[in-house]
């Protein structure tokens, strides 16, 4: 079971993918482990039998997908799916679960390409049956092709939520509404960037007919809806919101949250890798050369966990990285032809995205819950209120917070809470986001069973 | 809560239960998928105040669609791909050891 | 072009506050447990106690903490640590309630007695003899405890594995929350008019003309005592006012499951069940200096252990693995130092911050304030290490 690898990979993603098969090109012997069972990460989440009515609703990027995960399959790369890696050690010691057990194996270079999680959304409500993310949702189509079978209402704000509500359109799925949050003043901050928005044709008119499908089939937008609470008795009944200064109210079993992306950075915040604040998209990214790697020799981010770039940019910056790592390792040989494609490629790639980011920055509101009693960590049930108490008594960061509430204790490990809770503390306190600490997560980065952890085997390598 | 779109070709289909109920599905989908396609919002409650919960994530993130599967406590259903006959039950309150 | 540009991250700037704001009758410095217990029980001696506290990434040995109140085995061949730690062992159940009434916050202290596995024939004798030093020691005290074989043991914990030979039980031992503990203690502090300083990590101390000057990045604190309570910063510190502290830093490690429906009716030296159902494992001996990145081989050693002794344990997962440094002096036990070339200073390092909380709150104040030290503690000086 264990291995010796030049470039380890964490993450079959537009990125994974992309760095594995450079690598392999580059010459070196590449070993990838993904915790999903088929390649193609959250983006191009892979079904095990596509079916042409699922593939004709998801559109053409989702088809793009297709191709590159066809290539990744022929590529001499040794991918190894079903692996929940919970360990990554400073040597470049990878332990991983697979089938209940855990394994070892070593790299010279780790590339992390974790991609990216939702960014958490909580409302009053937000923890009943029947919310989920639109990226869940998403999901949920991709896989199995499974739509609403009542109108679902969309809330939040960002390109996702736009693209299932229009891939719902296409599946004949019907839509109860799409309340948008994000403030309408965020256009002002976005336009001085729009030149970049421009200069990408394709992404525009992308988006352009999304909005436009969705206005001639009468799709209900609600724009500058505020204080979204969701209601129900053991599940989710209804949505209700400001607008206007009236408050509305939305019945529908299913709510389906959306406030944009965020870096998984989950491993690379535990590994200790330098990270900055990047205050347009709110959350942490480790901070790399011009090759995606990071302070630490011999570790490597690319893709969405190193920023929000988005799958396209994914795939060049999965190159660039596996150069990095190639030129890290004493190669050369390098695709310069390739090296320049990518850069020039993710040069008007960054323009969209300063004015995307922007534009779908989402409100305060929908970031920091203003009521003391709605949930912030799912796993312990704490609340907004019990972190400002935190925070007051002197907590200045999550280590603390955690200390006085018990707030990340449960199993996900603070990775649905940390961004609210900083943000709570940030603002109990009156210090900017960026002066509170990112929370410092731990082995095991999944939970492992006791047994797991005890094998003899895995006992043996690791002594 | 969810349904599957209709589809002429050909998908190969597993059947597990969901609370005693049998649910089909295409195979390769997963636990969390079978829960909603059965119409069950909720999948286990909290240990703590016996909250309801239900999937959110479903990228094995948030670990709100903890279930019993075929017994074992506390697996988290959208990272468990089903096998016929595979029983996907409701997770109450804190796992149970030894009986 | 950068790979990913983004804003610098930077630490908060300093921020000044009102010179009376910076005087105060004693301050202690270090906000772990050791620390804000003795400031807590200061309250009732001096008017106006400060507590500095470092920053949120500071090395908390309470954090790392097993949460033991724990006395079985505690002190072999030094019966004043044994006495010292059962003094406070039975002053935790009444510290707990005043606690509990003060702030709210329960620390969950229970005493229902402990258990240490022996997993061999030999590992029972050797500790039954430990027990009958303790008896022994104990003089007048009494010290209860009990051997038992693994039938015996198995009528308190049914699920012990047949790997077990047998266990001691002591009823003095017991445990408690520390992160709760360290919560109740910070609330009750501030609701006793005590002053908490968090972000003040300690960066030199000076005496001159009788007040000591504390130099932290948001400016100096002055008072006329100061006591230094801050782990395995302490001996750095305490040179600053003439007190010699050896340390011997030692990692531990703790494990920690998903939530499990109660089963562990007793505690075992290294494996405890909280009220919130996870079960805490750990107990490791590692040398390893100020490292508190968690090691995958103990990690394995520590779950080992922890199957061995409950089998039924396999497949519960560990969500977290803690590691934290163990503030250890030389012989394992407590100092507690006073400056004879700066009087007024103090300093203490001590690993047992939870057991010991009852004894620091209630017994320590009045020699802090200038009264003779306590006999308890009159040999867990420093003075035992300077050997001539």
């Amino acid at each position: 079971m264990s291995a010796n690898w030049d470039l380890a990979v964490i993450g079959a993603g537009p990125a994974g993918m992309s760095a594995a098969m450079a690598a392999t090109r580059l010459g070196l012997k590449v070993g990838l482990l993904d915790e999903q069972p088929r390649p193609g990460g959250q983006i191009y989440r892979n079904p095990a039998q596509p079916t042409p009515e699922v593939l004709e609703a998801l559109g053409e990027d989702y088809a793009h997908g297709m191709e590159l995960i066809e290539k990744f399959r022929a590529a001499d790369i040794d991918y190894r799916p079903g692996a929940t890696v919970w360990d990554v050690m400073a040597g470049g010691e990878i332990a991983f679960l697979r089938d209940g057990r855990s394994a070892e194996v070593q790299a010279r270079h780790v590339l992390l390409a974790t991609g990216a999680i939702e960014r958490p959304v909580p409302v009053p409500g937000w923890t009943l049956p029947g919310v989920m993310t639109v990226g869940a949702a998403q999901i949920l189509l991709k896989t199995g092709g499974y739509v609403p079978d009542q109108p679902a209402v969309l809330v939040g704000g960002g390109p996702l939520l736009y693209l299932v509500a229009w891939q719902y359109l296409k599946a004949g799925a019907q839509i109860g509404a799409i309340l948008e949050t994000v403030p309408r003043s965020n256009l002002w901050s976005a336009l001085p960037h729009a030149s970049g928005m421009l200069s990408q044709g394709r992404l525009l008119a992308k988006g352009r007919r999304w909005l436009r499908d969705l206005r001639s089939a009468r799709v209900r937008r609600i724009r500058g809806v505020t204080d979204v609470r969701i209601e129900g008795e053991g599940a989710a009944e209804a949505v209700t919101f400001q607008k206007g200064g009236r408050r509305q109210t939305i019945q529908t079993p299913l709510v389906l949250l959306h406030e944009g992306v965020i870096p998984n950075t989950h491993i690379s915040l535990a590994l200790g890798l330098e990270h900055g604040w990047n205050d347009i998209q709110q959350w942490w990214q480790p901070r790399l050369d011009d090759w995606g790697r990071a302070d630490k020799p011999g570790f490597s981010v690319a893709g969405d966990g190193a920023g929000i770039w988005g799958a396209e940019a994914a795939e060049h910056l999965g190159l660039l990285a596996a150069h990095g790592a190639a030129m890290a390792l004493g190669k050369d040989g390098l695709d310069q032809a390739g090296v320049a494609e990518a850069r020039g490629a993710l040069k008007s790639v960054a323009g969209a995205r300063a004015f995307l980011d922007r534009l779908y920055r989402p409100a305060r509101s929908q970031r920091v819950p203003a009521a003391d009693d709605t949930i912030v960590c799912r796993c312990e049930e704490v609340t907004a209120g019990q972190v400002r108490q935190a925070a007051r008594m002197g907590a200045l960061g999550l280590t603390q917070a955690k200390a006085y509430t018990r707030c990340g204790m449960g199993p996900c490990q603070g990775r649905l809470c940390a961004p609210t809770v900083s943000a709570l503390i940030a603002e109990t306190r009156g210090l900017d986001d960026a002066e509170v600490p990112a929370y410092r997560p731990r082995p095991p980065f999944k939970p492992v069973t006791l047994g797991a952890l005890a094998a003899p085997a895995f006992r043996a390598k690791a002594g | 809560m969810f349904r599957r779109l209709e589809t002429a070709s050909p998908v190969e289909t597993v059947t597990v239960t969901v609370g005693g109920k049998p649910v089909t599905l295409p195979r390769g989908e997963t636990a969390a998928a079978a829960l909603v396609a059965a119409g069950e919002a909720t999948g286990r409650t909290t240990p703590i105040t016996g909250a309801p919960r239900g999937p959110y994530c479903m990228m094995g993130v948030c670990f709100d669609c903890l279930v019993m599967i075929d017994g074992a406590p506390n697996r988290q259903a959208c990272m468990t791909e089903i096998r016929d006959g595979m029983r996907i039950e409701r997770q109450v309150g804190a796992r149970r050891i030894g009986g | 072009m950068l790979f990913n540009g983004c804003a610098l991250a930077y630490s908060p700037p300093p921020r000044m506050t009102d010179i009376r704001d910076r005087q105060a009758d004693i301050i202690v410095v270090g906000g772990g447990l050791v620390g804000s217990a003795i400031a807590y029980g200061l309250t009732r001696h001096a008017s106006r106690v400060m507590l500095l506290d470092e920053g949120d990434r500071a090395f908390r040995a309470t954090r790392g903490n097993f949460g033991l109140v724990w006395v079985q085995s505690k002190g072999d061949g030094a019966p004043h640590y044994t006495h010292w730690t059962r003094n406070s062992q039975e002053r935790w159940a009444d510290f707990a309630a005043e606690l509990k009434a003060r702030t709210g916050v329960d620390t969950h202290h229970e005493n229902n007695g402990g258990l240490t596995l022996c997993l061999s024939e030999s590992e029972f004798l050797d500790r039954r003899s430990l027990m009958e030093r303790h008896r022994r020691d104990a003089g007048n005290r009494g010290f209860e405890y009990k051997m038992l074989r693994l039938q015996e043991l198995r009528e308190l914990v049914p699920e012990a594995g047949d790997s077990v030979y047998g266990a001691s039980f002591t009823p003095y031992d017991g445990t408690a929350n520390p992160l709760f503990t360290l919560r109740a203690v910070h609330q009750g502090f501030d609701k006793l008019g005590g002053v908490y300083r968090p972000d003040h990590a300690v960066a030199s101390i000076a005496h001159r003309d009788g007040i000591f000057r504390v130099e932290t990045r948001h400016g100096t604190y002055e008072a006329p005592r100061v006591v230094i309570a801050a782990g395995n910063m302490t001996p750095g510190l305490a040179r600053q006012v003439g007190m010699e502290i050896p340390l011997n830093p030692q990692r531990g490690e703790i494990l920690v499951t998903e939530r499990v429906a109660p089963f562990m009716r007793l505690p075992t030296q290294n494996m405890r069940q909280t009220v919130e159902g996870s079960i805490i494992m750990g107990d490791s001996k590692e040398d390893v200096g100020f490292d508190t990145s968690t090691d995958t081989s103990v990690i394995s050693d520590i779950a080992a252990r922890a199957v061995t002794a409950f089998p039924i344990l396999r497949d519960v997962p560990v969500v977290r693995a803690w590691a934290a440094l163990r503030v250890l002096s030389p012989d394992g036990l407590p100092i507690y130092a006073a400056s004879e070339e700066c009087p007024g200073a103090f300093a203490t390092i001590c690993h047992s911050g939870v057991t010991l909380a009852a004894a620091h709150a209630n017994e320590l104040g009045g020699w802090l304030m200038g009264a003779d030290r306590p006999e308890a503690i009159a040999k867990l000086g420093p003075e035992r290490f300077h050997v001539s």
